[in-house]
């Protein structure tokens, strides 16, 4: 399938911005499943980003401006071909070991009542795979997909408490069980383009398969991966992984909007 | 309890030859004398400023540590002895460092668990994959060393992080020199003079590669506010080094730089007394004010250089430090030349046995446990105690470690009584680059309190002049 | 140099010229005090200190009707005060310690060892009659802190920046003296020479530690308000005068230039103050209104600070 994306951040302010500085996780990466055909950032200050692969390998640009106008935009878009394989993720340059995927960090501490469930499931059985699906199941049946139920800032734990939350929530919730299981697991970021709902930024995660290695499980939709999805960054969890993340002086009173398109491309 | 083995007096009463000048020269001191000395010193030190703060105080919060006018003496062999030994701990803990941000070969080895480390809340995972020049990771270690006997010492801690306290050393020579300049006249005393130029080579031979020309040098301080912001301002001045601030600092087109009442100026090395987590609002704490936002992506492209850098602090880790033996040996390939205090881990069966037949003359703390709750104190605990811990341990045993009772070597000391011996114990700084570098001597901190073993400066201890005699 | 480095010694001499002219209002205040109350117009000279000192609001926050007690404590102690002598000192301190490597030895002692005095003092322990010892021990300290600073620090930026900061202050202060002393008291042009009159003109003198200068210097024993606003404004021998405070302000900001191979906004905002101030005279101020011509200089010396702070990148 060949994905044309567009995805822009808008920020307007109530007062003059004097100095600031984001960070983008916004550039896909090709690996077996998925090539990047071509892509661009266009924001103030890129052609002087700091461009390098941090530790989880992902492609970061730094960019920064003194006294920007605005309002400004940042746009990330391009084309890129996906296979659908199952979830599989191979021949992504990685130099971070595995177990360190196993840390826990407040988003996805498991809370007791996450644990329950996971005794629910069983013990985490020979077969790995199985266990993940499962896990992705009570996942998916026990956080209700309600938009605007949680904030950036809500961990897995207090999503699974409220029993609604976003994409988000389902990883982080996903990947702490995961996790407790002694299951690597970790949070990726990228774009969906689905029959039902409109394009979208989307988050899910990837846990480590026994000979299959990394695998895509996306508990919001209750399915691995497909064609269908743009990976473009991971991490330990949301937070480390956020598309962009900012500071600044000055500028009071920020206002942002995100825009995503997500179209089928003519091969 | 055995008796201390005092550093002047050894353990029979007969003066040990690196004192002899030493004990001459207390046999002369009236305490009239003495007092003078005393205010005089801390004359000196009030006026210049020489005070850390005592956090929650009001107006009054700015404290002199006391100084003790006797010094303690090393003598060139055993100190030759003794740095071999810090030399060894300190490159193996760069090379820890760098496995456990790289390969963790160590892990794979089975010499560390895994859960130590990952699980590890000092552990960085952004540090995974970043190649720091010279692969130096922690450019200035504190080691703290205790001694209980003639050829016995014991390492108490190591602080890979930002160890504080070397300006003390430096005031504290500079006062006895000031005070006592007949004594440094009768022998010769390796200086310690040199340390923040050694300091200042040390941060320049780790400039990034990017960097061309004389690399550029600052100390990022949290602020006046800082307890140690003394220090700072002092190795600041004298490394002739700016004192920065978190914004002082910018970055700009993937560069940092710091503000000036001219041009931005770029800088190459930031030798930083701000801990990991503000260090950076976009990659660690976002509500940090102490930081600069970016730096640590400028660090990861390799276009600035960070002392220490982030990370280290899983290395002095309480949990890690029990494996150190190990540590040193799986990457130097040699025994260690320095001693951990012994530590059984109860996890382990044989350490649990010994650790229960010997329970009565043990130290045993939870793993994580910190304040001294849930320890037994073995030596003076009831018998009644002592069983009901064991019951504990034994339902429980891998939530604990044991260590035998240190008894601290004591140094003549000045109290109010007159001359008195009183507990010890040595920091030594060490300083990573190009080379290794170790001051000679280091930090002693002295428990004025007579019995005490509790030298830290907040709980009233104080400094010694700490000298090695040149041979 | 690092724009804070700058910042601070900008403050730090700053708040210490302040230290010491609100240490000179309050003697002047104690000493009108001190006076029989029969004199008209005398009662207010608590709310006149306030004035003259900028920190009436502040205080209006706090307390209600002027006391003795009251704005002495508020202007000597009070930490809730930004102006109050306490704070001042423990703020010029602070920018100093900030900057401790940018200072002479002699410098940061001198700042050091005077706030470490002043804040083992008690209000209680300063009673009314030792108010007066006290304020000139601050006096004292302030010169003693000057003195080290002319004495001890290279002619560098370091130097330029500490003396912008004394005498942008210094300037703001005599202009607000100048301006609070005759128009808020003297709001009726009737009592333009009367013995009113001539007693706040000797205050204004006092306020400035210039009465006995003036007597030298005009070989005259009556104040008349035409000289001693001249005394005060145009005079360049005049150590606490506006253009005596302007010439000093060019001298630091041509040492930058100099050094710094760069004239900036600033440069031309004090030249051409300065300018007009050995140009102008008494006749056409007074024509155009004393008032007038002191709220113009006060706001345009703060134009001049918070320029400096910009043109060398102060935080």
């Amino acid at each position: 399938m060949r994905l044309s994306v567009s995805h822009a951040t808008h920020y307007a302010y109530g007062s003059q911005v004097d100095y600031s500085i984001q960070r983008l996780l916004l550039t896909p990466l090709s690996y077996a499943a998925q090539r990047v055909v071509s892509w661009q950032i266009k924001a103030p200050g890129v052609e002087g980003a700091l461009q390098y692969s941090d530790a989880f390998g992902n492609r970061v640009h730094l960019i920064t401006a003194l006294k920007p106008d605005e309002p400004h935009t940042i746009i990330a878009d391009g084309v890129v071909d996906v296979d659908d394989v199952a979830g599989l993720v191979q021949g992504l340059p990685m130099r971070v070991p595995d177990a360190v995927f196993l840390r826990q960090t407040e988003a996805t501490q498991p809370s007791e009542a996450m644990l329950d469930m996971l005794g629910g499931i069983g013990e985490r059985p020979s077969n790995t795979l199985n266990f993940l699906h499962a896990l992705m199941g009570a996942t998916h049946g026990a956080v209700i997909y309600e938009t605007g139920s949680t904030h950036a800032h809500t961990t897995g734990a207090e999503a699974f408490a409220q029993g609604r939350g976003v994409c988000q929530d389902h990883a982080h919730v996903f990947i702490g069980l995961a996790r407790a299981s002694q299951i690597p697991a970790r949070y990726v970021t990228g774009y969906l383009i689905a029959d039902d709902v409109s394009p979208a930024a989307h988050a899910w995660a990837e846990a480590l398969v026994p000979d299959l290695g990394w695998v895509g499980f996306d508990a919001a939709n209750a399915k691995c991966p497909t064609d269908h999805y743009v990976r473009v960054a991971c991490g330990l969890d949301a937070t480390g992984t956020a598309p962009v993340r900012g500071c600044r002086r000055g500028g009071a009173d920020e206002q942002m909007t995100v825009e995503v398109r997500v179209e089928m491309a003519q091969q | 309890m055995k008796r201390c083995f005092d550093e002047m007096n050894g353990l029979e009463g007969v003066h040990r030859p690196p004192y002899s000048r030493i004990s001459q020269w207390l046999s002369t001191l009236n305490p009239e004398q003495a007092r003078k000395a005393l205010d005089h010193a801390e004359a000196i030190f009030r006026r210049q400023g020489i005070t850390f703060a005592v956090y929650g105080g009001g107006e009054a919060s700015e404290r002199l540590i006391p100084f003790d006018i006797v010094p303690r003496v090393f003598a060139a062999q055993e100190w030759r002895r003794l740095s071999q030994g810090i030399e060894q701990r300190v490159r193996a803990l760069n090379m820890f460092l760098h496995d456990i941000y790289h390969r963790q070969e160590i892990i794979r080895a089975g010499r560390i668990p895994r859960h130590a480390i990952i699980n590890n809340a000092a552990f960085v995972p952004e540090m995974i994959g970043l190649d720091p020049a010279r692969g130096i990771y922690s450019h200035i270690i504190g080691i703290d060393i205790v001694r209980t006997g003639e050829n016995d010492f014991f390492v108490l801690e190591d602080n890979c992080r930002t160890p504080s306290g070397v300006s003390y050393m430096l005031e504290d020579r500079e006062a006895m020199m000031f005070l006592f300049p007949q004594l440094f006249a009768q022998q010769r005393v390796a200086p310690v003079e040199h340390y923040p130029s050694m300091l200042r080579s040390t941060l320049e031979s780790v400039a990034p590669s990017a960097c061309r020309g004389e690399p550029v040098v600052v100390v990022l301080t949290p602020g006046i506010h800082n307890s140690a912001f003394f220090e700072h301002a002092f190795l600041a001045d004298e490394m002739g080094a700016e004192l920065c601030e978190g914004n002082d600092l910018f970055v700009s087109d993937g560069w940092l730089y710091m503000r000036t009442t001219q041009e931005p100026k770029k800088v190459d090395v930031v030798y930083r007394r701000i801990d990991d987590a503000y260090l950076d609002p976009l990659t660690f704490r976002p509500d940090s004010a102490l930081g600069v936002p970016g730096i640590f992506d400028v660090y990861r492209a390799g276009r600035v250089t960070l002392v220490n850098a982030p990370g280290t602090g899983v290395a002095d880790d309480k949990a890690i430090y029990s494996y150190l033996p190990d540590v040193v040996e799986f990457y130097t390939g040699q025994k260690p030349l320095l001693q951990n205090v012994p530590t059984w881990r109860c996890a382990d069966a044989d350490s649990l046995k010994y650790v229960l037949d010997h329970l009565s003359d043990l130290v045993v703390k939870e793993v994580h446990g910190s304040g001294g709750y849930g320890m037994l104190v073995g030596p003076t605990s009831t018998k009644a105690e002592v069983e009901a811990f064991r019951a504990k341990l034994k339902s429980n045993p891998t939530n604990y470690i044991a260590q035998p009772t240190l008894s601290l070597s004591t140094v003549p000391t000045y109290v109010d009584t007159g001359v008195a011996p009183r507990h010890v114990d040595l920091r030594p700084f060490v300083l990573s680059g190009d080379r290794i570098r170790i001051t000679p001597g280091g930090l002693t901190r002295v428990a004025l309190k007579e019995g005490s073993l509790v030298v830290n400066s907040s709980q009233g201890g104080g400094t010694k002049d700490t000298w090695v005699l040149e041979d | 140099m690092l724009g804070r480095t700058a910042s601070s010694l900008f403050w730090m001499s700053r708040y210490v010229e302040r230290a010491e002219n609100m240490a000179r209002l309050l003697e002047v205040g104690y000493r009108i005090s001190l006076m029989p109350g029969a004199v008209e117009g005398h009662r207010d000279e608590w709310r006149s200190t306030l004035l003259s000192a900028a920190c009436e609001y502040g205080y209006s926050q706090k307390h209600k009707e002027p006391t003795a007690e009251n704005v002495i404590n508020f202007l000597l102690f009070d930490l809730d005060n930004p102006s109050s002598i306490k704070s001042c000192l423990m703020t010029a301190r602070n920018n100093g310690r900030a900057v401790r490597t940018a200072l002479s030895r002699d410098v940061w002692e001198s700042i050091n060892s005077t706030w470490n005095e002043f804040s083992r003092v008690t209000p209680e322990s300063v009673s009314a009659a030792r108010l007066p010892e006290f304020l000139e021990w601050i006096r004292q300290r302030s010169m003693a802190f000057r003195g080290a600073l002319l004495g001890t620090m290279l002619r560098t930026d370091n130097y330029y920046f500490s003396q912008l900061g004394n005498f942008i202050e210094r300037a703001d202060s005599t202009a607000r003296i100048l301006d609070v002393k005759y128009y808020i008291l003297l709001p009726r042009p009737s009592d333009v020479g009367s013995d009113l009159d001539v007693q706040q003109w000797g205050q204004i003198l006092r306020s400035v530690s210039a009465h006995r200068a003036y007597r030298w210097f005009y070989r005259d024993s009556r104040y008349k308000p035409w000289l001693v606003s001249e005394f005060l404004i145009l005079r360049e021998e005049m150590p606490r005068s506006l253009r005596f405070s302007y010439q000093w302000i060019n001298t630091a900001l041509e040492g930058l230039a100099g050094l710094y191979g760069k004239r900036t906004e600033c440069h031309d905002m004090a030249s051409q103050r300065l300018t007009a101030l050995r140009q102008g005279s008494m006749d056409d101020i007074f024509k155009d209104g004393l008032h007038e011509f002191l709220q113009d200089f006060i706001n345009e010396n703060s134009r001049l600070s918070a320029a400096i702070a910009r043109n060398y990148n102060f935080p």
